[in-house]
């Protein structure tokens, strides 16, 4: 058995990435993100990789299209105002197929908010963020081991779809310490060859990355195409974990933070109510197919999050009137906690929840 | 029979989109000649910005990649980090490089990125159609300076050659106009030295081509190339501002 050791989720993170063969880390300092380009400046020297503390977030995006249009594992991470600027980036690396990992190491907003935790950026996330039609494949770690273990996952996805994947983090989970384990890596052997990569055209024809299609049609036809990568995902990449799902009347549905906290309450406090949590670990692409089945089964829903409700839409896509949806968020840096949530569960239970 | 002139191998025969008299096609047979002349055309890879060379990868027979506007230097960055052994240029316009790109063209000279910089200034916006450029000369009239432009409310035009010279990492940093068949004779010796630059390792080296745009600038295309070496090179002064060899 390998052995537990203390590490915080950005820490973990970080070497997560130098464990599935990243050696281009592109940075730029936020709070509550900055231990990971802290720990890839000290370990990058040592692996033999690259680590630039860039001039913006802007430029680091960049730094990550340009290493990964070489054919290199690549990453950048931030917080939520960061990524804000980095959207623009994302957009091009998704119009250009290119793999890449951008961590979000979520804090409150809008604007500069504050340095707690939150899941603001949900939509942001999980609906594309910048311009275009596209999507990313969005990873939801809620334990330290997580931070690592979806962080090798996440560039494996990257290349394997030739698309950005992002951690979608937050300051709880990126900060914190908890015991974990390492466990080795190993690149899966079919991953598709990367024939696209930019380094010289010897013996070969030239190749062009790009995502500008100017002449009539092209566009949609490229357009179609990342559609069809998309509906693909879809069918085989989507993850979750349940706990306590088969007895259940009531199912909380929660991701990250939140879930933590949901899983207390459905471990620990829940008494003689039947509660149940449903954790998306994709929430692009989200588990739809499978909250429809429990809608269908007659279990109602509670969505927690650390917003105003985001996640919670998709949920009632998911179900379309086929069950009760119900919510309980905290915004800002507020933390839900089990209290508030057993309190918002005990309603729906007397019959006062049930929003169709 | 001796072929004294034909078309440069990295040069792809095909008809460019750009205007009679502009510049950007004369800087790219500069810029292919000088890749066949290196033989440096199987290890080469380019960047193109955003603006009227947005399409320049349709030209030349080597990998190339876009770039948002402005953030050329940082892809070209990324590329050059992972593949040091390659030759890797950054070809940019004036809105990319010096408004919008700023920050990352300032960033990549400071850390002294060992990356060959082309320059085009033409003082004026061409792809969206003639606005004011942050290179656009003191009372110029553009689409969006239509009374001129006015330092008061505009600024005054950036010099990006001087600015370049001021950072301790920048090897290699000239100013050329394409005035003249000596002037292009001039800019192909500037940038081939900015690409030996980056194969010897010296660091960063950027040269700024003073560009002809008879379109935007609505003159006939000697008339505007002329002008290149009058009045805009009035603001605008050629010369070699930084040179790791002297």
């Amino acid at each position: 058995m390998a052995t537990k050791i203390l590490m915080t989720g950005n820490d973990a993170m970080s070497e997560g990435a130098i464990r599935a063969g990243c050696r281009y880390y592109y940075g730029y300092p936020i709070t509550p993100q900055n231990e990971v380009p802290e720990y890839m400046s000290r370990r990058m020297p040592e692996v033999g990789g690259t680590f630039i503390q860039s001039e913006s977030e802007l430029a680091a995006i960049n730094m990550v299209l340009g290493s990964a249009a070489a054919g290199k594992r690549a990453m950048t991470s931030s917080s939520s105002p960061g990524i804000s600027l980095k959207q623009e980036g994302i957009s091009y690396i998704a119009g250009m197929e290119l793999p890449a990992v951008i961590a979000n190491v979520q804090r409150g907003g809008p604007g500069l908010g504050d340095i707690g935790a939150s899941q603001a950026d949900y939509f942001q996330a999980t609906k594309g963020g910048g311009h275009g039609d596209y999507h990313l494949i969005v990873l939801a770690p809620y334990t330290v081991q997580e931070m690592a273990d979806l962080t090798t996952l996440a560039f494996d996805l990257a290349d394997r779809y030739r698309m950005p994947v992002m951690i979608l983090a937050d300051a709880q989970v990126g900060q914190m310490m908890e015991p974990m384990e390492w466990r080795e890596y190993a690149r899966p052997d079919d991953l598709p060859e990367k024939d696209w990569v930019l380094d010289g055209n010897a013996g070969r024809e030239k190749r062009i990355v790009r995502s500008f299609f100017l002449y009539p049609g092209l566009l949609e036809v490229h357009n179609k195409h990342l559609q069809e990568k998309y509906a693909l995902i879809f069918q085989r990449e989507v993850r979750f974990e349940e706990v306590n799902i088969d007895e259940a009347d009531l199912v909380v549905v929660a991701f990250g933070s939140a879930a933590r906290v949901a899983r207390g309450l459905v471990l620990d406090a829940a008494g003689d109510m039947k509660i149940g949590l449903f954790r998306p670990i994709t929430l692009w692409p989200f588990p739809s197919k499978r909250i429809r089945e429990l809608a269908e089964e007659g279990k109602r829903f509670l969505v927690a999050e650390l917003n105003a409700g985001q996640m919670l839409e998709d949920v009632r896509l998911a179900v379309e009137g086929r069950s009760t949806v119900d919510f309980y968020g905290r915004m800002g840096s507020g933390m839900v906690t089990i209290e508030e949530m057993a309190e918002k569960a005990r309603e729906i239970f007397a019959g006062r929840g049930g929003t169709r | 029979m001796t072929a004294v002139y034909q078309r440069p191998k990295t040069l792809i025969d095909k008809v460019t989109h750009y205007c009679a008299g502009c510049g950007h096609g004369t800087v790219h047979r500069i810029i292919a000649e000088i890749i066949d002349e290196l033989d440096i055309r199987e290890r080469t890879i380019g960047m193109a910005p955003v603006g009227c060379a947005v399409v320049a990868y349709d030209y030349f027979d080597i990998d190339m990649c876009e770039a948002p506007h402005g953030r050329t230097p940082a892809v070209a960055t990324g590329i050059k980090r992972a593949l040091p052994d390659r030759v890797v240029f950054s070809y940019q316009g004036d809105g990319d490089l010096a408004a919008i790109g700023t920050a990352e063209i300032i960033h990549a000279a400071n850390r002294g990125e060992n990356i060959t910089v082309i320059f085009i200034n033409n003082a004026v916006y061409g792809m969206t159609g003639g606005q004011m450029a942050p290179t656009t000369p003191d009372g110029a009239t553009t689409t969006t300076t239509p009374y001129g432009r006015d330092p008061q409310n505009e600024g005054c035009p950036i010099r990006v050659a001087e600015m370049m010279a001021g950072f301790d990492r920048v090897a290699y940093c000239e100013r050329v106009a394409l005035d003249s068949p000596a002037g292009v004779r001039k800019t192909k010796s500037a940038i081939k030295k900015a690409f030996r630059c980056q194969m010897e390792k010296r660091g960063f080296a950027i040269v700024e081509v003073l560009s002809p745009c008879p379109t935007h600038w609505r003159m006939e295309p000697v008339e505007a190339m002329k002008h290149c070496g009058g009045e805009m090179s009035k603001v605008f002064v050629p010369g070699v501002y930084k040179d790791w060899e002297k």
